[in-house]
């Protein structure tokens, strides 16, 4: 199998995922059907062939002016699960430091 | 066993543009949270970024000065990792084509220039704000807002090559001027306008290799990384004395009580799955861009100080203090034109900053009062000692509040400068006579000076008498009565 | 029967020109979706993931009259942010999400006179091929409701095939606005990349998702196109310059010439869309167009290449859906992270689930050569092959899915056999190039048949012009002569 139950877990926490335990091999067999189909691309001959970028003519950056898109603060926290003093409100966060 | 420190620095700088990175919204801080927000750089669903060419144009800017080599084409990249300040839980940044590469940033060292090489230097955008947690009853919350989310950051790396923490206050001490001299951004630590991060390893003194290195965060002033890296010195050096080995780690600097905490070891380090970010195009910057951008760089701080000490012949201090800010280095350099540079150098140096600071002025404010050619007018008059010291900076102090050349003030205030023998010698005479035992006392060598006499006679004008006219008459006249008794 | 009542039977050129000349009111022009179709079919159809009458009564009427879209109602897909109605991409994770702005194309269709009338139904953020995985339940064919619709823009598909409206908007990353169309008897394009704008559209593969229409007239198609289609200052990815000139999309095809692949289906492919190949390429020919045999591989690899850079994409694209700022937030949890885990758990489905940790995987540390640079890599591979291709034709004819509609739970348990019937449709997602699925007459059952024309960067008119010769002749399908025309509704032959 192309990925195990202990890599599905750590891709699962990487990713912010809970899997069931009972669920946890399933997945695997999925995940690796998925990957060992990946095993197709070793059939393309891929001499010379960079990764595609995309890159259009025209002007890429804008001028550093407002453009009428920021919000009202109503707006911002219309949708939100939990609001205090402006904020949004999270559990706290353990760490509480930049990385 | 001697250690040498090998230390490298990386630096964020939050570059001065009207608009955040990837969107319209204004850089304010501040202001109520969450009011300079939008779908971009709030990461909501659907929401795109495009690049603000002020950002870009600081980067380059930045980049040429320091001699790096600015790519034609570059990338922006994702850092992918959940947090609760990044709205889209990936940051986007640059990884794999950063727009510049190599270059050094010269800094002053024990007196001798150094030149700090570089990794690289690239664009990103910052995080929103989280609070420290609070407690709601039985509950504990922290609040996050995100109008400084998107703001521009350049992210700078220097090569693992500064060894000491001095050097680190150095090359810190010498960005913060050339940010400021290309009017990028304050630099300032204390406002989170630059921060900084150290990354500490030692080696056996003489040895090429790199020993195990941490990486110091919370280094919140320029003294902060100087102490933080002494002691993570201090600590790997005490640690490999013992035998032990030092682990790699993330470590948290706590200044208050001047000590490290680990914050997180390598075995929690990150995947970033870093990859091309797709919303945005392959920046290409055309040649007659960066032409442009070279050809508007002024001359650079450490130039220009090289130049008012080698030009002018001022000695490194002056040079250093006159190049601290670029429009100080620009008066005083039309304050020194067709003058004697020194006194320029040492009026603006002392006086000038002097004014600026109890005032609270800003170069601008005082330049607008005093503009250099009014400046080099009064120092002509101090040159020729036509304006003697305290009376000089009598004037000067009025030159700040009112308009007239030094004549016109004086006469204004009613001021005259006495510098005529026939003027001065009645109180000279008048002055000898009030203190004859003082006098006497002269002649014979005991215990009164010719300066106090010299003191009494300008305390008696006022200030006004010109100094060397009064030596030169009391000695004529302390001859004449001395070879008379 | 009135003419207003009548109205949904109009294609939306028609509906335009009554409209703009006042003798049709875009309030009865809503209605009558509503009011005739939806009566008999919604129910089992599903088609609709949010709609209200007053909603659509209120943007009826404020709605331009002097537009060319003047008063036609549409329907949006829900992963296209809409300010009068929710915007849940078909999850949970969005249950009653209002976006506080609209996405540009929306904004263009409005500031062009069309109505919004509703959110499609769809595939849980875009990721499926049958409309099964939405969190509202599945929409069903109306040809055929043991059938799936296709996916992911399903409810766009059945909601224009049954007659809801005329025009809808869907998105198409691999396949998701053209499969549909096919699987429901009607046009669906997806333009060159940059072309239509994705401000506004929910990310799932940021370098192969666009916007894509749906409609029952390849005119109408051209009509939505002109409309929608140019460059957009929010998006950096859109294409600069005008979008190309879609208005000789009835000028012919006199000289065009089409590329036949017949090597792709020579086994794996249904009898009828072969059938349906047949007749439209011959009713290219008889209207003037060369065919051009030719072989061409995109193959097995371009559907390995798709997941991998599709997923990756959208692995980091839904990261942002935490509980935090918008969306559905999980009860009970710890701490922050904890928090993400368990609304993210809760809040998506397996299929969603299942691709983000496929994406994740293929960009982790250790695997990121192999699979997604890898897959980007092939990627330029591909594009050079149509390349190659285009420099011996102008288009070419090939399926929109290997096979007829399937039925509802066929593939939901075998993903890999659900992706593998994306092979043709993927190839243009991955070189950015415009594809248009055409129907194409029905199967012996009475099932809808696609066929599929792409064509090179900015070749949407010669997608047009070709759609509309098969359109028009009387040989390949039961399709339009004129602009109005009395629909073929199922069941009602």
């Amino acid at each position: 199998m192309a990925i195990d139950d202990a890599e599905v877990r750590r891709i699962a926490a990487l990713a912010r995922l809970e899997i069931a335990d009972e669920d946890l091999h399933h997945v695997a067999v999925q995940l690796s059907a998925v990957l060992e189909f990946a095993a197709t691309l070793n059939a393309l001959d891929l001499e010379g062939c960079e990764p595609t970028t995309f890159a259009p003519a025209g002007e890429p950056l804008r001028a550093d002016a407002p453009d009428g898109r920021t919000l009202g603060a109503e707006d911002v926290l219309a949708g939100a699960p939990e609001v205090r003093d402006g904020c949004f409100v999270v559990p706290i966060i353990v760490e509480n430091v930049n990385p | 066993m001697a250690w040498e420190p090998v230390i490298g620095l990386e630096c964020h700088l939050q570059v001065r543009t009207n608009t955040k990175m990837f969107c319209g919204c204004p850089v304010a801080f501040g202001d109520e949270p969450n009011t300079h927000t939008c779908p971009v750089c709030l990461g909501l669903p659907g929401a795109l970024p495009r690049v603000n060419a002020a950002a870009i144009d600081a980067a380059v800017s930045l980049g040429l000065a320091l001699g790096c080599d600015v790519r034609s084409e570059s990338v922006f990249a994702r850092k992918n990792y959940f947090y609760p300040d990044m709205p889209k839980n990936y940051q986007v940044t640059q990884y794999d084509r950063p727009l510049c590469e190599g270059g050094a940033l010269p800094a002053v060292v024990d007196g001798a220039l150094r030149r700090f090489a570089l990794t690289r230097i690239h664009c990103e955008e910052d995080a929103g704000k989280s609070f420290h947690p609070e407690r709601h009853g039985d509950v504990r919350i922290s609040r996050v807002e995100f109008n400084r989310a998107g703001t521009p950051l350049l992210e700078m790396v220097t090569e693992p090559v500064l060894r000491s923490p001095a050097e680190c206050t150095a090359f810190l001490l010498s960005l913060r001027r050339l940010v400021r001299w290309l009017g990028l951004s304050d630099g300032d630590m204390e406002k989170a306008q630059l921060r900084c991060d150290a990354n500490v390893s030692l080696r056996p003194a003489g040895t090429p290799g790199l020993g195990v290195k941490t990486e110091i965060k919370n280094l919140n002033s320029i003294k902060g990384v100087e102490r933080g890296v002494a002691a993570e010195i201090a600590r790997q050096a005490a640690l490999l004395d013992e035998g032990g080995a030092v682990v790699q780690a993330t470590l948290l600097y706590d200044a208050d009580h001047d000590r490290l905490a680990v914050m997180r070891t390598k075995e929690d380090a990150h995947d970033y799955r870093y990859f091309p970010e797709p919303d945005l195009p392959v920046l290409r910057l055309e040649a007659g861009r960066l032409d442009a951008a070279r050809a508007a760089l002024p001359e650079l701080p450490w130039a220009r100080e090289e130049r008012f000490a080698s030009a002018y012949g001022l000695p490194g201090y002056d040079a250093a203090v006159l190049t601290e800010a670029r429009d100080l280095s620009d008066y005083f350099e039309a304050c020194a034109r067709e003058a004697d540079a020194k006194l320029a150098s040492n009026w603006i140096m002392v006086e000038v900053l002097r004014v600026l600071k109890e005032r609270g002025w800003s170069l601008a404010r005082w330049a607008e009062r005093v503009p250099p050619e009014r400046l080099r007018a009064f120092l002509s008059k101090v040159g020729t000692k036509a304006l003697p010291g305290p009376l000089a900076k009598q004037v000067f102090a009025w030159m700040a509040d009112e308009d007239g050349t030094p004549d016109e003030l004086l006469a204004r205030h009613g001021v005259r400068v006495q510098a005529s023998a026939d003027d001065l010698r009645p109180l000279v005479r008048r002055v000898l006579e009030e203190h004859p035992e003082a006098v006497a006392q002269f002649l014979e060598g005991k215990g009164v000076t010719f300066g106090f006499l010299v003191g009494r006679v300008m305390k008696a004008s006022g200030g006004q008498a010109v100094p060397q006219v009064v030596q030169a008459l009391l000695r004529e006249e302390l001859a004449a009565r001395g070879a008379g008794s | 029967m009135s003419a207003a009542a009548d109205a949904w039977r109009l294609s939306a050129a028609s509906v335009a020109e009554a409209v703009r000349s006042r003798a049709l009111d875009p309030v009865d022009a809503a209605a009558s979706g509503w009011d005739g179709p939806a009566r008999r079919w919604e129910r089992d159809v599903h088609a609709v993931a949010h709609s209200d009458p007053a909603a659509r009564h209120s943007a009826a009427r404020d709605a331009r009259t002097d537009g060319p879209l003047a008063g036609v109602p549409v329907l949006v897909k829900d992963n296209l942010c809409t300010t009068d109605y929710p915007t849940t991409c078909g999850s949970r994770i969005l249950a009653g999400w209002h976006a506080p702005y609209e996405a540009t194309v929306v904004r263009r269709l409005r500031e062009a006179g069309g109505v919004v009338v509703g959110k499609a139904n769809m595939d849980e953020f875009a990721m499926g091929s049958s409309t099964e995985f939405s969190c509202y339940g599945p929409t069903r064919n109306p040809w055929d409701l043991d059938r799936v619709p296709g996916g992911s823009s399903g409810g766009s598909a059945a909601a224009v095939a049954y007659g809801l409206v005329p025009l809808a908007l869907g998105s198409d990353t691999g396949g998701s606005v053209r499969q549909p169309a096919a699987f429901c008897g009607v046009y669906g394009l997806k333009p060159t990349y940059g072309r239509l704008s994705r401000y506004g559209l929910v990310a799932f593969g940021s370098s192969l998702d666009q916007v894509g229409l749906f409609a029952r007239h390849a005119g109408d198609v051209a009509m939505l196109y002109a409309a929608l289609a140019g460059p957009d200052p929010f998006d950096a990815t859109s294409r600069p310059g005008p979008a190309p000139d879609v208005s000789p999309w009835d000028a012919g095809v006199a000289g065009l010439r089409f590329g036949w692949p017949a090597n792709l289906w020579e086994k794996g492919v249904d009898a009828p869309i072969v059938a349906g190949l047949e007749r439209s390429a011959a009713a290219l020919e008889r209207a003037g167009a060369t065919r051009v045999p030719l072989e061409f591989r995109p193959g097995d690899a371009g559907v390995a290449a798709y997941y991998l850079v599709a997923t990756a994409e959208a692995s980091s694209n839904l990261a942002r859906f935490d509980g935090v700022r918008y969306g559905r937030r999980a009860a009970g949890a710890t701490d922050v992270f904890d928090l993400y885990t368990r609304t993210r758990s809760e809040g998506f489905g397996p299929e969603v689930r299942r691709r983000i940790l496929l994406g994740t995987y293929a960009l982790s540390s250790g695997y990121y050569d192999a699979y997604y640079l890898k897959a980007q890599r092939a990627r330029t591979r591909i594009r050079r092959e149509f390349a190659a291709a285009f420099g011996r034709c102008d288009l070419l004819l090939l399926p929109t899915a290997p096979t007829l509609p399937f039925r509802l739970g066929e593939k939901v348990d075998d993903p890999l056999a659900m992706y593998l019937s994306d092979v043709f449709t993927i190839g243009a997602n991955l070189a950015g190039l415009p594809g248009l699925s055409v129907p194409a007459g029905l199967s012996p059952e009475g099932l809808p048949v696609g066929v599929q024309l792409l064509a090179p960067e900015d070749g949407e008119p010669a997608l047009l012009r070709a759609a509309r010769a098969i359109e028009v002749d009387g040989d390949a399908a039961r399709l339009p002569r004129g602009h109005e025309r009395e629909v073929a509704w199922p069941g009602s032959r």
